[in-house]
């Protein structure tokens, strides 16, 4: 550890602190101001495009109408981005001549990017032509972020919208939210970010791969591609899926210090700004703030545990003449070091995002257990674009139900009543996740053809089977990746984990929305349980960590906590 | 149910798809293409550099494979087959107890400890992991200063001089917190080779190992 470290994780913090006004602000204006911003430009675009897809601007839709629209959009994305891939041989953008993707890996491939997960059972530059990294993931990366953006500000209306200007039942218009988030948010930014990437050394070219020889009179094939405009929004969108194997490892993709840093600030940059919003639409800025504060408490805290664990010698070279001042620096870059390495992993997995800029799987077993347990949180400290947002506020209607069962009154929420309707809903998004996830472990860890895919031996293969079902289930995408995906298994049993963990989740979260946004007012009482200050960012960090060990701590003591404990008994596998 | 209409969802979704795969999916990296051309071609074009003859010999972003024991030498990588593969980037994934990790790792230091009998007892963990993306352009301070008496017996000159080298070509953090000091590695030997001359030759002429 050093204080450079430190204070590079305190810098970041403060940065994502900084700009959670600015980027709640200009949501806000997008999503629910009078007044776009840039109407001359942007809003002449938004105007074009509803005019183009024939959509109505002025139509809200109910929660029913607005789930149908997005479950339609994306079953239909599912079926473009698996053809893509199986026709690619025949396709333009395609120097390598890289033949069809196999039926299942592009099913798995299909349903990752649709569902933002951006799982990879595949290594992008020996497999994907630039025209589906361009067309088929790229483009996924940006409509499922906006999906999921959108399912965020359809939550929020249902929550904050007042019984008086509640528009009969409705929460808005899939379509429309989907179209802003991408006109006015995405890809603005996307564009300049791009550019900047590629100042700083990321490649953005679609020339077929070069062929050099080294300085020492070696051949090296040099992989190219589009990187910069699909790494921007990679991050940007919380997608993760790397144009390359290695992903924001690889020097093509991350190449400084500074690119990575960045891609940090771009991976909270919206699920951060998402809660200041949320606080306008509320009417009160403290209700964002106290969803801000709870996901920043647990962020820290995966944070500084997982830098303090990695800093520390890897067990596996204890005994061999070296000096590991520097931690553990297998499957890390160099100019990263274990500070930029390991905070970008608890971002990574905080959020929905998935990028990875070191190999989790060669953590030590306790640097190696924050992501994992930040996964299993459910993904709610900052989380993915949107799912972050409506997953903490699914959370932060638990904590309001636990509050109101202590002092004994129906639980409130922002003025409206929570009732047992709107707590099955809240039980099933809750309960869903463990579903899937320890069903889908459980299963591959006793099944022959789950295990033959793990490559580390005892405890550390566990973890590699609960990594691969928590980040599918979870949508998060990023893996302890030693483990062979590409399997008949592997493949089809993530995809449906992936799809049940985005869309069996999406279901639950609308319904509430729908059922609450024309729920009366009610003026706070005496026994109104207030969700704007300290005691309730405890009470909302206290049912996160509550649900979330409660359920995986059995499945984690199994794999990453045994392992720390064979590892320093001086044990290898 | 009477507004849902599948029909009308449809021809949304057909109509959002292909404007939204034309303008997000062809025409922005297309653009961003054709932007970065015209103000960093040479980024764009993966940053390669080329030795005092002009000749191309790699990315200065990525590692490539040096064994001649004048060159510094990068970390082991997991990349492809045999490592340092640019078209196959990725890691070993072998976790902290892994018994593999253990005896690669002895390997690599029974290795570097023949090629360098003159080197400090400790060797920097970093010459005997691999990298993430196993294209690591850099080494450490540490990691590049534990080999110069290795270089500097090859290239028959003084240790002080090839860690001047190192020290002219230190990057430092960015903005003083961001990242770790480090040597790019290709750009260090190029520097190697301008002050000291070219190493294949040198080695040919007085290295019997070659």
């Amino acid at each position: 550890m050093s204080i450079y470290g430190w204070a590079q994780i305190i810098l970041y913090f403060l940065i994502i602190l900084a700009l959670t006004r600015p980027v709640g602000n200009y949501l806000y204006r997008v999503f629910e101001g009078e007044k776009k911003p840039l109407p001359r430009v942007l809003g002449a675009a938004e105007r074009l495009a509803y005019r183009m897809v024939m959509v109505n601007e002025d139509r809200e839709q109910t929660w029913k109408e607005y789930a149908f629209s997005l479950f339609v959009f994306s079953f239909f994305c599912v079926l473009v981005v698996y053809g893509l891939q199986r026709l690619q041989y025949f396709l333009p953008f395609n120097p390598q001549d890289f033949k069809g993707v196999p039926p299942q890996l592009a099913f798995n491939t299909a349903v990752s990017f649709v569902t933002n997960t951006n799982w990879q059972a595949y290594p992008g530059e020996s497999t994907m032509s630039y025209l589906v990294q361009m067309a088929a993931l790229a483009w996924q990366n940006f409509v499922s972020a906006g999906a999921g953006i959108a399912v965020a500000f359809a939550l929020a209306r249902g929550l904050t919208r007042k019984a008086s200007q509640a528009r009969g039942a409705t929460i808005g218009n899939f379509w429309v939210d989907l179209t802003r988030s991408i006109i006015y948010v995405l890809l603005p930014l996307s564009i300049v970010g791009a550019l900047f990437l590629v100042s700083q050394g990321v490649v953005q070219n679609i020339h077929p791969y070069r062929e050099i020889t080294t300085l020492e009179g070696v051949r090296q094939t040099i992989a190219m591609g589009p990187v910069a405009s699909q790494e921007i929004i990679k991050e940007l969108g919380t997608n993760g899926g790397g144009f390359f194997n290695a992903n924001s490892s690889h020097p093509f993709e991350n190449p400084t210090p500074l690119t990575n840093f960045i891609e940090m600030v771009l991976i909270f940059l919206i699920p951060a700004g998402l809660t200041y919003a949320y606080g306008r639409m509320a009417g009160n800025k403290r209700q964002g703030w106290v969803i801000f504060w709870a996901m920043a408490v647990l962020f820290m805290a995966g944070a500084a545990v997982s830098y303090y664990a990695e800093s520390r010698p890897n067990p596996a070279l204890a005994g061999l003449p070296l000096d590991q001042a520097a931690g553990n620096m297998e499957g890390k870059e160099v100019r990263f070091g274990v500070a930029g390495s390991t905070l970008f992993a608890a971002i990574t997995t905080a959020a929905s995002c998935g990028a990875v800029n070191s190999m989790h799987d060669s953590y030590t077993p306790l640097s190696g257990l924050v992501p994992l347990v930040n996964i299993m949180l459910g993904e709610v400290v900052f989380g993915g674009v949107g799912a972050g947002l409506y997953g903490m506020l699914i959370y932060a209607i638990l904590a309001v139900f636990i509050a109101g069962l202590m002092v004994g009154r129906t639980p409130e929420y922002l003025g409206k009543k929570i009732e047992a309707r709107q707590m099955q809903y809240v039980t099933a998004y809750i309960l869903i996740f463990p579903f899937i996830v320890l069903i889908t472990a459980a299963w591959s860890a006793v099944a022959p053809y789950g295990v033959s895919s793990i490559t580390n031996g005892g405890p550390h293969g566990l973890s590699q089977i609960l990594y691969a079902a928590g980040s599918a289930g979870g949508n998060n995408g990023s893996a302890f990746a030693g483990l062979n995906a590409n399997t008949p298994w592997w493949n089809i049993v993530l995809a449906i984990a992936m799809l049940a963990g985005r869309f069996l989740m999406i279901l639950p979260v609308l319904a509430i929305a729908g059922s609450m946004v024309s729920k009366k007012d009610i003026p706070p009482g005496p026994g109104t349980f207030p969700t704007e200050g300290f005691l309730f960012v405890v009470l909302l960090t206290g049912a996160v960590i509550i649900v979330g060990a409660l359920t995986f701590f059995p499945a984690l003591s199994l794999g990453p906590v045994v392992e720390h404990f064979i590892a320093h008994a001086g044990r290898s596998l | 149910m009477k507004n849902i209409s599948l029909k009308r969802d449809l021809a949304c979704t057909l109509l959002f798809t292909v404007l939204s795969i034309a303008v997000l999916g062809i025409i922005y990296p297309l653009c961003i293409n054709a932007v970065s051309g015209l103000l960093f071609d040479s980024q764009a074009r993966g940053s390669f550099t080329a030795d005092e003859g002009g000749r191309p010999v790699g990315s200065t972003l990525l590692a490539q494979r040096f064994t001649d024991p004048a060159y510094f030498h990068p970390r082991p990588s997991a990349a492809g087959g045999n490592g340092y593969d640019a078209a196959s980037s990725g890691g070993s994934n072998l976790g902290p107890t892994s018994e593999k990790l253990r005896r690669r790792a002895a390997d690599e230091v029974a290795r570097l400890r023949k090629e360098n009998p003159h080197a400090p007892p400790y060797i920097p963990a970093e010459l005997v992991t691999t990298s993430a993306s196993g294209l690591d352009p850099h080494l450490t301070i540490p990691g590049a200063l534990w080999q110069v008496p290795r270089i500097a017996r090859a290239r028959h000159i003084s240790e002080e001089r090839v860690t001047a080298t190192v020290e002219a070509n230190r990057e430092g953090r960015t903005w003083g917190v961001l990242g770790e000091p480090r040597v790019n590695v290709l750009l260090l030997n190029l520097a190697l080779d301008r002050q000291f001359g070219k190493a294949g030759q040198r080695a040919i002429m007085g290295d019997k190992r070659r």
